[in-house]
């Protein structure tokens, strides 16, 4: 017997590993079905990944559907759409959500269009309204807005941003069921992989602290300052836009709307003045600290802490007290 | 880009780039009062990402030849924004603007934009920008790919070779690199990486001033479309409310007192934050 109306949720996979963004959908998900009183269901596809499927369960999943297949091993727009369409046309969920990751981002607008159903981009948060409608939350205009989306057609689906919403506590006593689903796939799409390598560069996003360089540093050399208070903090360097344009350090360093978003514990902006495009990549962090010469610096904004100050001459000082402490 | 690939082929290709016009976000304010953007306030612009997606097609088909043709979908005055690509390079340029087509969600500007490529019918290469500045939904590709049935791969970083009936570009989607083989017809969206879109010079400026521009309204696309599908009544999401983010102004607390004091606090607040290894 399928649950419909039920809320469900794309569990993305690489190399058989679960992205953490699934979790996280999950946890949202659950809530928003035990609110509107229906199934959370996950759907996944992949190849040699059915016992992932407990893993779905434990972060509350009360069903799983498996597609397995060695074709869907790595992501391929078109057989993914296609089965999903199927299985949303088969069980007709009210909600859909996936992550707002480039696969998440690159398979909902296939399946939304398909289905002729609306899609909302980049969602950080998801509420229902008093009717039990989802209200669709994100950031518009490079951040300089918020806008509430709501959908009239169904099922309402969003891609939803990485590390906003909460996972559950992972519960081993939570049961399910896992469904095997058969994969319809094509001979060929017209996609071809032919190579996939892992790129070397740094995970800002992952990172604890990030200790960010902006327009006050001098030169490219500056940065070994900065990581030496990174190095510190357990954290990474980061940087602003101009830096990286310059060419004083590579693109994967880079925080704002056209690089990375960051949610880090401690963010530390050094000599940055904030730009609202650097600003939407990391005014999301936990704690942010600025040093900025000019006390008008639009970073003061956003920060928790302040300093304002040459970089050049607070930044030794604070590495030597760290140094300090850490001794002591 | 390092592109590979024959001088000349038997067939140029034919080359589509879907563009947007779009309010300069670097100086665009916004009245959060009424929950929208002060139009007046930034002069309309063409989406920085859309003059990657367009330089692409130009170094294309400066490479193996082929005719790239620009479609834009917005008010009469996105035209200018047509005439800044036909002078970047683009030969041919379609305007798409009726009162039917305003207040589309991605759902009813993709399949707007899909049925003019029905209308324009033949084609190998879709090209667009990863997103647009102001929506930043990034949908609109991968949407019209589906509504043509086409293959996509976003989140193109590089073109390495273009044959008479496929291409190879790297694609990045997250800590994977992929270089993947696609096959015409089809669709890829590009990254600010792929290319630094080049400016025009007066001389083209000059000349894009006179050329022509094809503009449909809706009356132009039923052959290919059903009416109800365009704008508004096509649209399947609707916005609610606007707001400014909340997360915007922190209550920043300003270390006083000398370098070694500022030091010192800054230390403490880190050590209580728990991140000192």
């Amino acid at each position: 017997m399928v649950e419909k109306g039920g809320v469900l949720v794309f569990a993305e996979q690489n190399d058989g590993k679960i992205h953490p963004v699934s979790y996280e959908l999950l946890g949202k998900g659950r809530s928003l079905a035990d609110n509107l009183g229906v199934k959370l269901s996950a759907v996944l596809l992949g190849h040699s990944i059915q016992q992932k499927a407990s893993d779905l369960i434990h972060y509350g999943a009360d069903i799983v559907y498996i597609y397995d297949h060695q074709f869907l091993a790595d992501f391929d727009v078109v057989q993914y759409s296609q089965n999903i369409v199927r299985l949303v046309k088969e069980t007709d969920p009210n909600i859909f959500l996936l992550g707002a990751t480039r696969i998440g981002r690159t398979l909902a607008p296939r399946v939304a269009a398909a289905l002729r159903t609306g899609l909302t981009a980049d969602c950080v948060d998801l509420i229902l309204d008093e009717n039990g409608k989802l209200v669709q939350i994100r950031p518009a205009f490079s951040g300089n807005i918020m806008a509430q989306v709501k959908t009239r057609t169904k099922p309402q689906m969003a891609t939803v941003r990485y590390k906003v919403m909460k996972t559950n506590v992972k519960d081993v006593s939570r049961s399910g069921k896992i469904i095997l689903k058969t994969a319809e796939i094509l001979s060929n799409t017209g996609i071809q992989i032919l190579e996939k390598t892992e790129t070397k560069s740094v995970n800002l996003v992952e990172a604890n602290v990030i200790v960010s360089g902006g327009r006050g540093l001098k030169s490219p050399g500056d940065f070994v300052l900065l990581n030496e208070l990174a190095q510190l903090l357990g954290g990474v360097v980061g940087s602003s836009r101009p830096l990286v344009d310059s060419g004083w350090i590579s693109k994967d360093r880079q925080v704002g709307f056209s690089g990375f978003t960051v949610k880090p514990k401690v963010y530390v902006a050094c000599g940055i003045s904030g730009s609202p495009q650097h600003l939407f990549g990391m005014r999301d962090s936990d704690t942010i600290i600025a040093i900025n010469k000019d006390a008008s610096a639009p970073i003061f904004n956003v920060a928790d802490y302040g300093i304002v100050g040459d970089i050049y001459e607070v930044l030794p000082i604070l590495i030597h007290e760290l140094k300090k402490m850490k001794k002591g | 880009m390092k592109l590979l690939g024959r001088k000349t082929m038997l067939n140029p290709l034919n080359i589509i780039v879907l563009i947007k016009q779009v309010p300069d976000i670097e100086k665009v304010r916004f009245d959060y009062d009424k929950g929208r953007l002060d139009r007046g306030s930034a002069e309309a612009t063409t989406n920085p990402f859309d003059l990657n997606a367009l330089e692409t097609a130009v170094q294309i088909k400066e490479k193996v030849g082929g005719v790239v043709t620009a479609i834009s979908m917005g008010p009469e005055n996105a035209i200018e924004t047509l005439r800044d690509a036909l002078a970047r390079g683009a030969d041919k340029a379609v305007l798409l603007t009726d009162i039917k087509f305003a207040g589309a969600d991605t759902l009813a500007t993709s399949y707007t934009l899909s049925c003019a490529v029905k209308k324009i019918g033949l084609f190998d290469l879709l090209v667009c920008g990863e997103k647009s500045v102001d929506g930043d939904t990034a949908q609109v590709g991968p949407e019209v790919a589906e509504f043509l049935g086409i293959p996509h791969v976003a989140y193109v970083e590089e073109v390495l070779e273009v044959k008479a009936t496929e291409i190879t570009v790297k694609s990045r989607f997250d800590e994977k690199s992929y270089l993947v083989k696609i096959r015409f017809p089809s669709l890829i969206t590009v990254t600010k990486d792929v290319n630094v879109p080049r400016l025009p010079t007066l001389k083209d400026k000059l000349r894009s001033r006179k050329a022509e521009v094809t503009v449909w309204n809706a009356s132009n696309l039923l052959d290919v479309a059903e009416e109800q599908l365009f704008g508004l009544t096509g649209s399947a999401t609707w916005v609610a409310k606007v707001y400014a983010p909340s997360a915007d102004k922190r209550k920043c607390q300003i270390i006083g007192g000398t370098l070694e004091e500022k030091s010192k606090k800054i230390a403490e607040v880190l050590a209580k934050l728990g991140v000192l290894r």
